[in-house]
């Protein structure tokens, strides 16, 4: 990888840290800990069900909150704080900055997922005692939900690249709402007539997937995911926040900073 | 500037003063207002709206109406309630949620089905939650046995309890004991033997503590009801022959009808009542009984036995 984005990356990494993002780990324990002991004794037959669907939830939840919050600030803080300046007077071009802070905030939520997953699996063997080849595909779903921070990131950058941080979290956080509807969109479209079947067909294509990248309740249930289904996925995901990363840099190439 | 101490700890003492006062008002509110906290109420009663709110964590949703479920169940059960409102509702938006959560389907039909104060006494929303769970989960046999079981036990539907088991045999990896039942359901569905079968495979077919203890609570049920019949039939035997009714079980005995004085399943012996009807001693400590009960007897939420539950 370009050494420059590298550098960028990190340092967002970095920020992140300093900023204490990663205290929602403390949350999140203290959560599923709580629901691994308490359940079974206030419901039937569903512990382990529990232990991964409110684990996952979780950890798809604010991994999305982290993303959109850090997401927006990723460069409005930098023009406020003028560093933005310092940076970009060095041999640095204005994408490189884009997709360092990119990579930063999503090498930040993968940290993030990854000890969310310890817990996941440390509260699973304490409610099941044991592992089971099934449980495997739990990882298949932390996959998905990561894939799915990727293009909530990349929206949260272009939204941030143009306007303020809270119209910015306007935007993202409607688009994640919106991504969650996207099959029932495509279904509204297919239904629709004339014109309003052209638009609402191009509305269904441009926000995001995330219906197909929610497979929690399925996992709990222990059903396989078809391989077929996982590649679809991951290039699905990596072209759309391909997409909206050289959105963010074709605006932000653009932007009068002065 | 260094925080002052004094300061620091007057409010921690004032924090913890507030949040304590708080607390004890709140429980002083509650008790003056009691139904306040516990109002049967659904706020969102459609289980697409909920499906559609969920924003597609609808399986962490279904989990949470399906505890709902069994503490509502659970409180109403507790208190003998002779209605179930919201049973049917939140067991409906827990399977809408989450079709393949068996669990709701298995356990769900058994709190709708039985009369109060065992259950709902729904058996037909039972019947139809069971079918939904089959339309979503056709390779689960159990569904099709827990749905024979309601048109045997709760609607004494046994064509309908003969084809559900029928339905069931026919799923690949199902227990055998399936089509023998449905085999059996048709020609003697009726009888006594019949239904201790079926609480005997319940019992067998499960690890679940609380179903098991509930099988074993029917099986002395059916030890009692077998038991009162064939004593009333003695009693009978006796008043043909001597032209009056026997005034205690030793006359029984001396006629050389009975061998020993009949007891119950937990040891007490049973009354022989001054009309020739025969009672058990304590008919709420063993619960499903149909008959041995004293006239206008309503039985009380079913205790079962420690022994039962702690599956010793």
């Amino acid at each position: 990888m370009n050494p420059r984005i590298l550098y960028i990356a990190s340092n967002t990494f970095r920020e992140a840290v300093r900023d204490r993002v990663l205290y929602n780990l403390i949350a999140f324990a203290v959560l599923i800990s709580g629901a691994a002991i308490l359940v079974g004794q206030i419901s039937i037959g569903i512990e382990r069900l529990v232990v991964v669907n409110l684990g996952l939830t979780a950890v798809s939840l604010f991994g999305v909150v982290i993303a959109i919050f850090i997401g927006i600030g990723l460069v409005s803080k930098e023009i406020d704080k003028r560093t933005l300046y310092t940076v970009l007077s060095r041999p640095v071009q204005r994408w490189e900055f884009i997709v360092g802070k990119f990579f930063g905030l999503a090498g930040t939520l993968v940290v993030n997922t990854f000890f969310m997953a310890i817990g996941v699996f440390a509260a699973l063997l304490y409610v099941s005692r044991h592992f089971q080849s099934a449980d495997g595909w739990i990882l298949v779903a932390l996959y998905f939900i990561v894939l799915e921070f990727l293009i909530i990131t990349s929206l949260a950058l272009l939204f941030s690249s143009f306007s303020s941080p809270l119209l910015a979290a306007v935007f993202a956080f409607s688009l994640f709402v919106i991504g969650s509807f996207a099959e029932d969109l495509r279904g509204f479209a297919a239904m629709a007539q004339g014109a309003t079947h052209w638009l609402a067909t191009t509305a269904a294509y441009l926000v995001p997937n995330l219906s197909s990248l929610n497979i929690i309740t399925s996992v709990a249930h222990e059903q396989p995911v078809a391989t077929q289904l996982i590649v679809s996925n991951t290039l699905y995901a990596l072209l759309y926040a391909g997409m909206a990363l050289c959105g963010a840099v074709l605006i932000f190439e653009h932007r009068n900073l002065k | 500037m260094r925080p002052s101490r004094k300061i620091t700890a007057t409010m921690s003492v004032l924090l913890v003063a507030c949040m304590l006062a708080s607390v004890l008002l709140l429980r002083r509110l509650d008790r003056l207002r009691p139904d306040s906290t516990l109002q049967e109420v659904l706020y969102i009663s459609s289980p697409k709206v909920l499906k559609r709110l969920s924003l597609g964590y609808d399986g962490l949703l279904a989990d949470i109406y399906w505890t709902r479920a069994v503490q509502y169940f659970g409180s109403k059960h507790f208190a003998a309630a002779s209605h179930y409102d919201l049973l049917a509702p939140l067991l409906e938006i827990t399977t809408v949620l989450d079709p393949h959560l068996t669990v709701a389907y298995e356990f769900g039909a058994n709190f709708l089905a039985p009369k109060p104060p065992n259950g709902a006494g729904l058996p037909k929303r039972a019947v139809e939650l069971t079918e939904y769970g089959i339309r979503y989960n056709p390779d689960d046999w159990r569904l099709y046995n827990d749905l024979g079981f309601i048109y045997y036990t709760e609607l004494k539907d046994y064509t309908g309890a003969a084809d559900a088991f029928a339905r069931g045999s026919r799923v690949p990896n199902a227990h055998p004991f399936l089509r023998i039942m449905a085999a059996r359901m048709a020609q003697h569905g009726g009888e006594i033997g019949m239904a201790r079968m079926m609480w005997t495979t319940a019992y067998q077919s499960t690890k679940d503590r609380s179903i098991q203890a509930n099988a074993l609570a029917h099986l002395r049920a059916l030890r009692v009801d077998e038991d009162v019949t064939a004593l009333e039939k003695l009693v009978s035997t006796y008043k043909d022959s001597t032209s009056h009714l026997p005034s205690s079980f030793y006359d029984l005995q001396s006629a050389g009808l009975l061998s020993a004085m009949p007891v119950d399943p937990l040891g007490h012996t049973y009354k022989l009542m001054p009309d020739g009807t025969v009672q058990v001693r304590d008919p709420d400590a063993i619960p499903f009984i149909e008959k041995g009960t004293p006239p206008g007897y309503v039985a009380p939420s079913p205790k079962f036995l420690p022994s039962d539950t702690s599956g010793s």
